[in-house]
């Protein structure tokens, strides 16, 4: 019931997916992720067979619902405990490369 | 060539939509408890949750889904029986989890409405908008640009705070609105000011717009009456009641130049820059972010039960509109001169100055008057003035003992407005003193009227309209710090002369 | 006492209570076993023997002046390395978190730490949690103690052959898909996967939130109900904790009797792709349950040959979000920094340096089953069927106690068989896998050797959600039938290394 086409799969997906996912590909990469991207969908898309049109979606385990916290500020970390183990700080800020993209 | 704004009308119809985001004045943030107050030293109201530190996991802020409901019920939205969080994800550096908790297709509040008065030629108008959706979601952090005087195109680098990573953000989102013709910037501009309003009437915000705590999206068309919906474009972060206007009315303009020249609107987002009330090209449709949301699995789903919605209903204050329809019965003005002070963002101002004890008429005449002038002079809000309730109170209270003229207390507002000290710190540095005693008065009259002598002579032979003049000299003489109604008394008392 | 480190946490907590040994001796002597065999084993990836030792003084302090009871107090336990653990190195088996030592305790670090259970270092694991086998941590894989150029299952391999191989009495790992479960399996060791919102996941860093599920690996069965009193119960800081009285499981534990019961064998987890020693295993633990007392019901869970599917696109949907957060911007390694680099650039360079090909191939995998146009053929679907595999389970309940499985479909593999073969190794959690869909719990203990390898095999245990204490009942009952026909726990069979 594999239909290859229907996924979509292939190498300029690949690479389109790498870019979504912050991940810097190599070729070799490229061509793996392809191929192995295309069989697990191959052997997972049986569950497309599955009539399940009407079935309500379980996104969580457990029927809780309405879990609140009350609206109380307490102190937060100080820089001592978060600043070693960043790449890099100045001037009490977290410090990124240039960005060239915009936000939302 | 640039078309006239009034020309885009004759041939276009525009349609306007609006997504606004709010910070919320809940006292922690949205998912964690760091204080959200504005401001401090950075990154210090952090915590692994807001700092999206591995492991860390997300509660949701009561008050804040609270505040979420009590304002979706005072824009008559229903609120749904059940609904989720989502994630919305992309990679941006002020962002620490590189995914946004927020609602998606499971929106807390919909489906309800705001109503927006306009002042016309003929009259206020009325302006049904109808809300979409009201949902929650949390704020990023914030970013420094290094180098490139401080924008983000020629930065080496830049630095984040996550102070604010986290607030608590309600965004309220208008279905298209339809029917504004020329009035559409100027609908815009007070829905957003309506909006703010209720917000600070619910107490669920002070909405401090000059610290970027609401932020508009600005959704614009233009379609030729009877066809279809022109390609819209979206300007992102407007920030000011009076950038919401410009942003519209620009955008419509640049729309219309194209369409003319028959060029295509191409669906785009776009950014308004302040300094020039120009939106330039940001990221195309094609470009849009593919956010793969999906459910926030670290969060359970929020079920408000009819009893948790009635009693929150129960909180609900008098709405903006209501209020503003009685103050004006109360205060006895017409229409047009309400929706002005309304228009000027007077009334907030007005009405606290009445709470601090000024007479009604004072404290609309010196915030539609004097004050409103000086904004416009200094090109900022009323509410940005550094004058208070009380400061109007004090000066009423000096001008009514006789001690302060109408002239003097705009001198006292200079002097509050740049800052030189309290009321009576600067009635005393700048040598406000009524000159009130009889006799430096009388004297200053003699020496006017030898300066003058046909003038006596006039005034005692029935021209009294002549007395203007000597008063005129007396108020000069003392700087005008006299009572010119009295001036006026003494002087015909002393010519012996009786009205 | 003799040979501190075979004894059991339940027996080593009741020495140290009685004063007979100090938690110091306890904990020194597992630390001396850890230099001994750790670098064959490779259990741990960081070890702090001083302040082990440290807090086993101080544990014994509280001790003497009785400011302490615990049913634990003393007893050291190895910790799976995505606990986020206060100023000590917590790396997730990832080189993307190097160095990294987070600025606050996982709750279940802190219950710990209340209880007076002594941390001896953090454990291996596949990267990110993700595998079965180990092999995919960034720092090397752990080894079997049973065999040690086999796996010790995965993801948490590091805690199985922690305790395997007497470095430790007690482990916490993570389960997602079967990592407790199966790396217990061909360990010969026990563990526990908790009710879904049971033990609290703030601190534990997220593969798939609505999947993982922390619980207590030990050599028995008692030791594992010990640990998970201990760190069961609601936490504010995670909401989907679940907000009610914990069990008595140790009260469960001791009620070690099946007479009456009905235990239902799956159907469709059986068979086909099961190893033969390990069927054979199966069955003869069927037939002392059966003389036990119980009753043998077979049924079917239909929906169950879909749950591989479901999960691999569940988990890898749920982890690429999760694992976004891994930047280089805010905590961990940065690579190619530079201010001719964007910051877009440095992002993707550091993750593409910082993660292994496994986690890199489910990130691909999730970002893909998200995205606009797949999403509802994908995760949607994936979800829908997550439904019906809890109706199956509903099902199954109504007619029976317990179900049970074989826990692994095989023994334990050979390092490097299935390294490149990822669609082999994602079926050994065919058995696994379908109780984190549904967020029941489960627990697997040793039932013998298979007879063509002589190496371990798991049964597992499932009950329904918040029925915890069955698994004990059940699990203690069989335990102690095969204790009385082997003469001891299976783990004495292991070679001493
Ligand atoms: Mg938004
Ligand atoms: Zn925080």
């Amino acid at each position: 019931m594999t239909d290859s086409a229907a996924n979509g799969i292939d190498q300029d997906l690949v690479v389109h997916l790498g870019k979504l996912a912050r991940l810097e590909l190599t070729d070799l990469e490229v061509e793996h992720y392809t191929i192995q991207l295309e069989q697990i969908l191959g052997a997972i898309t049986s569950i497309s067979e599955v009539a399940a049109a009407d079935i309500p979606p379980t996104s969580h385990p457990i029927p809780l619902e309405n879990v609140y916290r009350e609206d109380i500020a307490v102190p937060g970390l100080l820089h001592e405990d978060f600043v070693p183990g960043a790449p890099s700080f100045e001037d009490d800020r977290f410090r990124v490369p240039r960005i060239l993209g915009e936000s939302t | 060539m640039t078309t006239e704004y009034n020309a885009v009308i004759t041939e276009f119809d525009p349609i306007i939509g609006l997504e606004t985001h709010i910070e919320l004045g809940t006292k922690s943030k949205m998912f964690c408890s760091c204080s959200a107050q504005f401001g401090g030293e950075p990154n210090t109201f952090v915590c692994p949750v807001c700092l999206g530190m591995p492991g860390s996991m997300p509660v949701v802020n009561r008050v804040a889904v609270e505040s979420t409901i009590r304002m979706g019920l005072a824009l008559n939205c229903s609120i749904v029986p059940w609904c989720r969080f989502a994630r919305k994800n992309y990679f941006y550096p002020d962002m620490p989890k590189n995914y946004q908790i927020s609602q998606y297709d499971e929106p807390l509040c919909i489906n309800g409405y705001l109503d927006v008065t306009v002042a016309t030629e003929n009259g206020p108008q009325v302006f049904r908008v109808e809300i979409e959706r009201v949902h929650m979601e949390e704020d990023t952090g914030k970013l420094l640009h290094a180098g490139g005087a401080g924008r983000i195109h020629g930065a080496t680098h830049s630095l984040v705070d996550y102070n604010r990573a986290g607030i608590p953000l309600i965004e309220v989102v208008t279905k298209p609105i339809l029917g504004t013709g020329v009035l559409a910037p100027e609908v815009a501009k007070a829905y957003v000011a309506e909006l703010r309003d209720l917000m600070r009437a619910l107490g669920v915000s002070d909405v401090r717009m000059e610290e970027g705590s609401l932020r508009c999206d600005v959704n614009v068309s233009l379609s030729r009456p009877g066809e279809e919906w022109g390609t819209r474009t979206e300007t992102k972060n407007v920030n000011s009641l009076r950038s919401v206007e410009r942003a519209v009315r620009t955008e419509m303009i640049r729309q219309a130049d194209r369409l003319r020249a028959g060029e295509r609107i191409i669906q785009e987002t776009r950014h308004f820059n302040e300094e020039t009330g120009d939106t330039t090209s940001g990221r195309s449709k094609e470009q849009a972010e593919d956010y793969r949301y999906f459910p926030e699995p670290d969060l359970v789903p929020i079920a408000p039960s009819e009893a948790w919605i009635e009693e929150l209903r129960g909180t609900l204050p008098e709405i903006p509109s209501v209020r503003r329809a009685r103050l004006q019965i109360d205060w006895g003005i017409s229409d047009f001169d309400m929706q002005s002070l309304v228009n000027a963002g007077a009334l907030e101002l007005i009405v606290a100055s009445i709470d601090a004890g000024v007479q009604p008429a004072a404290a609309r005449k010196w915030w539609t008057g004097e004050l409103t002038r000086v904004a416009n002079e200094r090109h900022c809000e009323l509410g940005d003035l550094t004058v208070n309730a009380s400061d109007i109170f004090e000066i009423e209270g000096l001008i009514s003992a006789g001690d302060l003229t109408d002239k003097m207390a705009r001198s006292v507002f200079e002097g509050l407005l740049d800052g030189e000290g309290s009321v009576s710190q600067i009635v005393s540095q700048r040598g406000l003193v009524v000159v009130n005693d009889d006799a430096s008065l009388i004297a200053a009259i003699a020496t006017a009227l030898a300066d003058s002598p046909d003038i006596a002579e006039k005034i005692q032979g029935g021209k009294i309209a002549a007395a203007g003049s000597i008063v005129g000299a007396v108020m000069k003489a003392t700087q005008g710090q006299a009572d010119a109604a009295k001036v006026r008394t003494l002087l015909l008392e002393q010519l012996g002369v009786t009205e | 006492m003799n040979d501190l480190i075979r004894q059991s946490a339940a027996t080593l907590a009741g020495a140290i209570a009685r004063k007979e040994v100090s938690s110091e001796e306890v904990t020194r002597a597992h630390l001396e076993r850890i230099s001994q065999v750790d670098e064959r084993v490779h259990a741990f990836l960081f070890v702090d023997p001083e302040a082990s030792i440290a807090r086993a003084r101080e544990v014994d302090q509280q001790l003497a002046k009785g400011a302490l009871s615990s049913p634990l107090a003393g007893v050291p336990i190895a910790l799976k390395d995505l606990l986020a653990t206060k100023g000590v190195p917590t790396t997730c088996g990832s080189r993307i978190l190097e160095g990294w030592k987070p600025p606050y305790n996982a709750t279940i670090v802190n219950k710990l730490h209340a209880a007076g259970v002594v941390s001896l270092g953090k454990t291996n694991m596949d990267e990110f949690a993700m595998g079965s086998s180990t092999e995919h941590s960034g720092y090397g894989p752990t080894h079997n103690p049973w065999d040690l150029e086999r796996i010790p299952g995965g993801s948490g391999g590091g805690s199985a052959a922690a305790i395997a191989s007497f470095e430790s009495p007690l482990a916490i790992g993570t389960d997602t898909g079967g990592s407790i479960r199966q790396p217990a399996a061909v360990t010969g060791t026990v563990g526990v996967k908790p009710t879904y919102g049971g033990v609290s996941r703030y601190g534990i860093v997220a593969l798939a939130s609505s999947l993982d599920q922390a619980g207590p690996c030990a050599r028995d069965v008692m030791d594992t109900a010990l640990l998970h009193s201990v760190i069961a119960g609601h936490d504010p800081h995670d909401s989907t904790s679940i907000n009610a009285p914990v069990p008595d499981f140790v009260a469960a534990a001791l009620n070690a009797d099946v007479r009456g019961m009905k235990i239902g064998v799956i159907k469709e987890l059986q068979g086909e792709g099961f190893q033969s020693g390990v069927l054979q295993r199966f069955n003869q633990s069927l037939e002392i349950l059966t003389e036990l007392g119980a009753e043998i019901v077979e049924v079917s869970c239909p929906h169950f040959e879909y749950a591989l599917g479901a999960y691999y696109l569940i988990l890898p949907s749920e982890a690429s979000s999760n694992l976004a957060r891994f930047d280089g911007m805010r905590f961990g390694i940065r690579v190619d920094d530079g201010d001719d680099r964007s910051v877009e650039e440095v992002m993707s360079a550091t993750r593409e340096k910082g993660f292994g090909a496994e986690v890199k191939r489910r990130i691909m995998l999730g970002t893909y089953a998200l995205s606009s146009g797949y999403y509802d053929a994908y995760y949607g679907q994936a979800q829908r069927i997550r439904t019906l595999i809890t109706r199956d389970f509903v099902a199954a309940f109504s007619q029976v106690d317990v179900l049970v499985s074989p826990t692994s479909p095989t023994t334990a593999f050979k390092i490097g068989e299935k390294l490149d073969d990822p669609l082999a190794m994602y079926l050994n959690d065919i058995a696994t896998i379908p109780v984190n869909l549904a967020g029941n719990c489960a627990m697997s203990l040793p039932i013998g050797l298979a007879p063509e390898d002589g190496l371990p095999v798991g049964l597992q245990i499932i009950a329904p959600a918040m029925a915890d204490s069955l698994l004990y009942q059940v699990g203690s009952a069989l335990e102690s039938a095969l204790i009385d026909r082997w003469g001891g726990l299976l783990i004495s069979e292991a070679p001493s290394l």
